[in-house]
Parts: structure tokens; C-alpha cells; sequence
């Protein structure tokens, strides 16, 4: 063999989520500036960012929840910009909101069938139950029980375990450390890594930098609507704009 | 008291209470839903009562369909009605402010009900009553028209239909996961339109089965015959607490039994029968705004 393992790993890489010169308006308030991101296949990227600095509307757009005023998005090579939300989801582009937003008024188990919603086929259901109950135990304890019952470390791990049964290719977190103890956030990366190592790509939002960067092949950092910095994870890390900004305040979460 | 209230008396209005009340609780159970999916006030649901009204009175007396192909038939095509005037008048709007969607609801009922006079004309026409219904039983003193009971029956029936429809199947799943986010909903790649045009089609088909129903006690047909019943289911449902369903038929047995015992016990009051049940709503929605059965909800 030839090839060295970089030229084999440059080759296979591929872009599962594409955005070009994305700009996204509120009324007249310009949310989004024109950025551009890739999101390679089995990586985990992280879009980093203040409050108010555009994430969360930036993966709106993505998911077909806002309109982009301009720009496009690719996902898996196809245009999917102006696509209703329900038919991006459909491609395997599972977006997990801000907040988690479980259906509280619905059993734990109905939360995740929400999540597989289009799955009819019995077995592949029953696989999908025992892969979530595997890795959350706490869910298949209280599956009669109305999400709304669940803490909110738990209902960030039932909103992973919906969007698990929607069997995605690209899965998109916004935020999903928010709110929640050290010690859970440290076991929802696991899991983030882990839902990765089982092959698919995960596009994180977060405003933890210190946790985001340490799993982040790729990360990408977004103030007023534009992207001001970029690199991969082990990199930003160092960076003295990024220490300054996220890190010098005392916010760790370690 | 200006009657004797013996016992064969007040079980006697009991009978008619419950009859009325189960037409309310019919009308009310699809505008409850409506509510409880889109949290739209239907002002339409009323007229979609007389809307299947005429489909049964066209189908049997005009075009001579044996009845139960007629109502099955009447019941099916408000059914689809329902659903075009959500598409139409409603989901054009879905995004707008929620008054927006009250005054065209507003208009839809308007629209139907001057349809109505302008095509079929203001004369009432005769509902013809099938045999299957007519006669009643003496039970001692107490006389229970089988009409009655077939109400009864048809209403539970549907009342569990509907039950089992929202609290058993994936639709009904959505339908409830709908009514409190409609974004996530559509996150978990359901067509959120196709959730409410079911909703739309579940509740114009109890409206159907309720007009018919209405029509068979009050054989009257003209376009207006769906305004003051649409208003009572109304109340019904808020009685209830709007958007539960099983609240909403409970909600009608209530008004429908006040507003006969009302009467029975006071004849002279007969001419403030509607103004009992605004009354009763008015006190509801200033005591209990969440009706009997409504849960909070966080908005
Ligand atoms: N629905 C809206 N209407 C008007 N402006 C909005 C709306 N949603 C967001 N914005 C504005 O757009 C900008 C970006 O908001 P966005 O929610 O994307 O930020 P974010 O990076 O996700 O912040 P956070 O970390 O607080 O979640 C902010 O200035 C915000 O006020
Ligand atoms: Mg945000």
C-alpha cells in the first residue's frame, strides 16, 4: 500500500453539511452575517459562541425552521435551503433544540416514538427501543412516565435518545450542556462521542467551550453573526482570543 | 314552584337533559379538539352542524339514498369539508397572530351560513325521521323516546372513538404533541399540516354525527339552524375545560341537563334558557377559566 494514512483519510473524507455564505434576518435584524461552514462526515464540529451571537438561528436555518435570506446549504451534496423541517428531518438531518423540548405532556416512551415516528417496522423499532434503554437506563426505568416528570439532566438525555430514534446521519445539539451540573455534562459528551464513534456526524453548539473543544475535531467560532475564528478542536484550545474570551472568566466546568 | 316535581317528573327531564346534553357534548367534543390542537376558537363548527344537516336532507329527500348510506355519506363529506376549510381559510394564516385566525373564523361562519340562504334558500325544510328511530318506550310514567337512546349511544361511541383515537394511536400521539409544539413536531419530521387536517377531519365528522342527531330532534333545515347549538357547544367545551374531550361531552350532559331542568322547574323562565348557559360560561371563565377538566397549561 502506498498510501500513507493521512491520503487515505483526506480521500474519505467527505462534507456531510455544507454552508455557503449563509445570511438569516429577523425583521430587519441581520442574525447572520454570510458564513460559511463544513461539517466533515464523522466529525464532531462545534459552533461556539456568546449569547445572541447567532447559533441557535444559524441550526434553525439549517433544520428549515427559519428562512435564510440568502446562501445555500447543502446537506449530503443536495441543496435542502427552503426545504419544510419535516422533509430535512426525513433526509436524516436530526436537530435537537435548545432547551431539549420533550413533549411534556407525552410518556417517556411516546417521546421517543415522536422520534421514530416514521419507523413502522416492528423489528427495527424494537432495536431502536433496546439500543436508547441500553444506553439510558434511567429511561426504560420510567417509560410510562410524562417527560415533563423527568430532571432536566434527564430530559437532555431523552431529547438525545428521540433524536437517536430518528436514526440520523447528521445530528445537530443545540447547547446541550445547558443548564446541567459538571458532572452530567461530562457523561452527555461521552455519550456525543460515543453516538459518533457509532458513525454519525455531530454538529454541537455550545457556549462550554472548555468541554465543546476537548471532543471537537473542528470548531468554529461565531461573534455578531460572522464566523471570527476557525480550526480544529486542539487548536482553538490555545488560542489566546478564545482563552480571553470563554475561558478567563472562571467558567469551567471541570 | 309552579309544577308538582314528582319523581317520574324529574327523571322524565332527566331523559330530555341528557338528550340535549349529548347533542351539545357531540358538537363540543370536535371543537374542543380543534382548540386543543391549534388553540383556534372554530366559530365554523357550528355551521359545519348544519352544513351535514343539508348533506342528509339532500341525500335522502332529493337524490333518495337509503339513510344510512346518506348519513355515512354526510358525515364523510363534512368530514372533508373540514379539512378544505382549514387549508383555505386557516393554515394560510397559521403564522399570524391568533386573533387573526379568530375573525376568520369568524368569516367562515358567515360564509357558510350566507351560502347556505343564498344557494338552498332561508325556508326550513322538514327533516324526514327514519323508522329505526321513531317510537318510544313507557317506563312507568316516563316516556324515553328511542331517539334518545340512539343519541346516547352514538355519543359514547364516539366519545370512545375519539378517545382511543388522541390517547392510543401515533396520529393522536402527534395530535397531543402538536398542541404544545408545534415546532419540535415538525423537528421529528412529521407534516405538521397533515396532523391538523386529520384533526380537522376527526372533528367535522363528530359535528356531522351531531348534526344529524340535532336534525332528527329538531327536523328543522335552514342555514342558520347551526348558530345558537354551535355557541352552546361552545360552552360546553369551555364548561369542560376546552381542548380535554372527554371535559367537553361531560361539559354538554352539564349544560344540557341545567338548561332542561332550568325550565322544568321554572316554565315561565323558558325565554332565558340561552342566556343560563352564557351566564354559566361568563361565571366559568372568570371562577375556573380551566373548565372541569382542563389541565394549566405554561403559555
Ligand atoms: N425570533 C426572533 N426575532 C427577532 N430576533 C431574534 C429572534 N431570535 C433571535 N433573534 C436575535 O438574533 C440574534 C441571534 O440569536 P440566537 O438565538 O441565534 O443566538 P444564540 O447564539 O443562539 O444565543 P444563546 O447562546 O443565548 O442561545 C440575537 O440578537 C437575537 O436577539
Ligand atoms: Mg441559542
Amino acid at each position: 500500500m502506498a498510501h500513507t494514512w493521512e491520503q487515505i483519510l483526506t480521500e474519505h473524507k467527505t462534507t456531510m453539511l455544507q454552508i455557503e455564505d449563509l445570511h438569516v434576518s429577523y425583521g430587519g435584524i441581520r442574525a447572520i452575517k454570510g458564513i460559511s461552514i463544513d461539517v466533515g462526515s464523522r466529525e464532531i464540529v462545534c459552533l461556539l459562541g456568546s449569547n445572541g451571537a447567532g447559533k441557535s438561528t444559524t441550526v434553525r436555518a439549517i433544520s428549515g425552521l427559519e428562512t435564510p435570506q440568502s446562501g445555500n446549504i447543502l446537506f449530503a451534496g443536495k441543496s435542502i435551503k427552503g426545504w419544510a423541517p419535516h422533509k430535512i428531518q426525513r433526509l436524516g438531518l436530526v436537530h435537537v433544540p435548545e432547551g431539549r423540548k420533550i413533549f411534556a405532556n407525552l410518556t417517556i416512551r411516546e417521546n421517543l416514538l415522536m422520534g421514530a415516528y416514521h419507523t413502522r417496522d416492528k423489528v427495527v423499532l424494537r432495536q431502536l427501543f433496546e439500543r436508547v434503554y441500553d444506553t439510558f437506563p434511567i429511561l426504560a426505568s420510567r417509560s410510562g412516565q410524562l417527560g415533563g416528570t423527568l430532571s432536566g439532566g434527564e430530559q437532555q438525555m431523552l431529547a438525545i435518545a428521540r433524536a437517536i430514534m430518528s436514526r440520523p446521519r447528521l445530528l445537530i445539539m443545540d447547547e446541550p450542556s445547558l443548564g446541567l451540573a459538571p458532572m452530567i455534562v461530562a457523561n452527555v459528551f461521552e455519550i456525543i462521542k460515543r453516538i459518533r464513534d457509532e458513525g454519525v456526524t455531530i454538529f454541537l453548539i455550545e457556549q462550554n467551550v472548555n468541554v465543546a473543544l476537548k471532543i471537537a475535531d473542528y470548531a468554529f467560532l461565531l461573534e455578531n453573526g460572522v464566523v471570527s475564528l476557525e480550526g480544529p478542536g486542539y487548536e482553538l484550545i490555545e488560542d489566546e482570543r478564545v482563552k480571553q474570551a470563554y475561558m478567563g472568566g472562571g467558567r469551567s466546568n471541570n | 314552584m309552579t309544577v308538582p316535581l314528582d319523581f317520574s317528573f324529574a327523571f322524565q327531564q332527566l331523559v330530555y337533559g341528557l338528550t340535549l346534553g349529548c347533542l351539545y357534548g357531540l358538537l363540543a367534543i370536535g371543537y374542543s379538539m380543534v382548540y386543543g390542537v391549534l388553540r383556534l376558537i372554530n366559530f365554523a363548527h357550528g355551521d359545519l352542524l348544519m352544513v351535514s344537516a343539508y348533506f342528509a336532507f339532500f341525500g335522502m329527500v332529493i337524490f333518495q339514498i337509503p339513510w344510512p348510506v346518506s348519513f355515512i355519506g354526510s358525515v364523510l363529506f363534512t368530514a372533508i369539508l373540514g379539512i378544505l376549510i382549514d387549508r383555505g381559510a386557516y393554515r394560510p394564516i397559521r403564522k399570524s397572530p391568533r386573533i387573526n385566525a379568530l375573525i376568520t373564523a369568524i368569516g367562515v361562519s358567515f360564509l357558510l351560513e350566507n351560502l347556505g340562504l343564498v344557494l338552498i334558500g332561508g325556508r326550513p325544510k322538514s327533516f324526514p325521521l327514519p323508522a329505526l328511530f321513531e317510537g318510544s318506550f313507557v317506563i312507568g310514567a316516563v316516556n324515553v323516546p328511542a331517539l334518545s337512546i340512539w343519541t346516547l349511544l352514538v355519543t359514547l361511541v364516539l366519545l370512545v372513538v375519539c378517545a382511543v383515537v388522541v390517547k392510543k394511536t401515533r396520529i393522536g400521539m402527534a395530535m397531543r404533541a402538536l398542541s404544545r409544539d408545534m415546532e419540535t413536531v415538525m423537528l421529528m419530521g412529521i407534516d405538521k399540516d397533515r396532523v391538523i387536517s386529520f384533526t380537522f377531519a376527526l372533528g367535522s365528522a363528530m359535528a356531522a354525527a351531531g348534526g344529524i342527531m340535532w336534525c332528527m330532534k329538531y327536523p328543522a333545515v335552514e342555514p342558520f339552524m347551526g348558530v345558537i347549538p354551535g355557541l352552546k357547544a361552545f360552552v360546553a367545551a369551555v364548561l369542560g375545560g376546552i381542548g380535554n374531550i372527554t371535559g367537553a361531552a361531560l361539559g354538554g350532559l352539564i349544560l344540557g341537563l341545567i338548561e332542561v331542568l332550568f325550565v322544568a322547574v321554572e316554565p315561565d323562565w323558558s325565554g332565558y334558557r340561552d342566556a343560563v348557559s352564557f351566564f354559566l360560561m361568563i361565571v366559568i371563565l372568570l371562577t375556573r377559566p380551566t373548565g372541569i377538566m382542563g389541565e394549566r397549561l405554561p403559555d
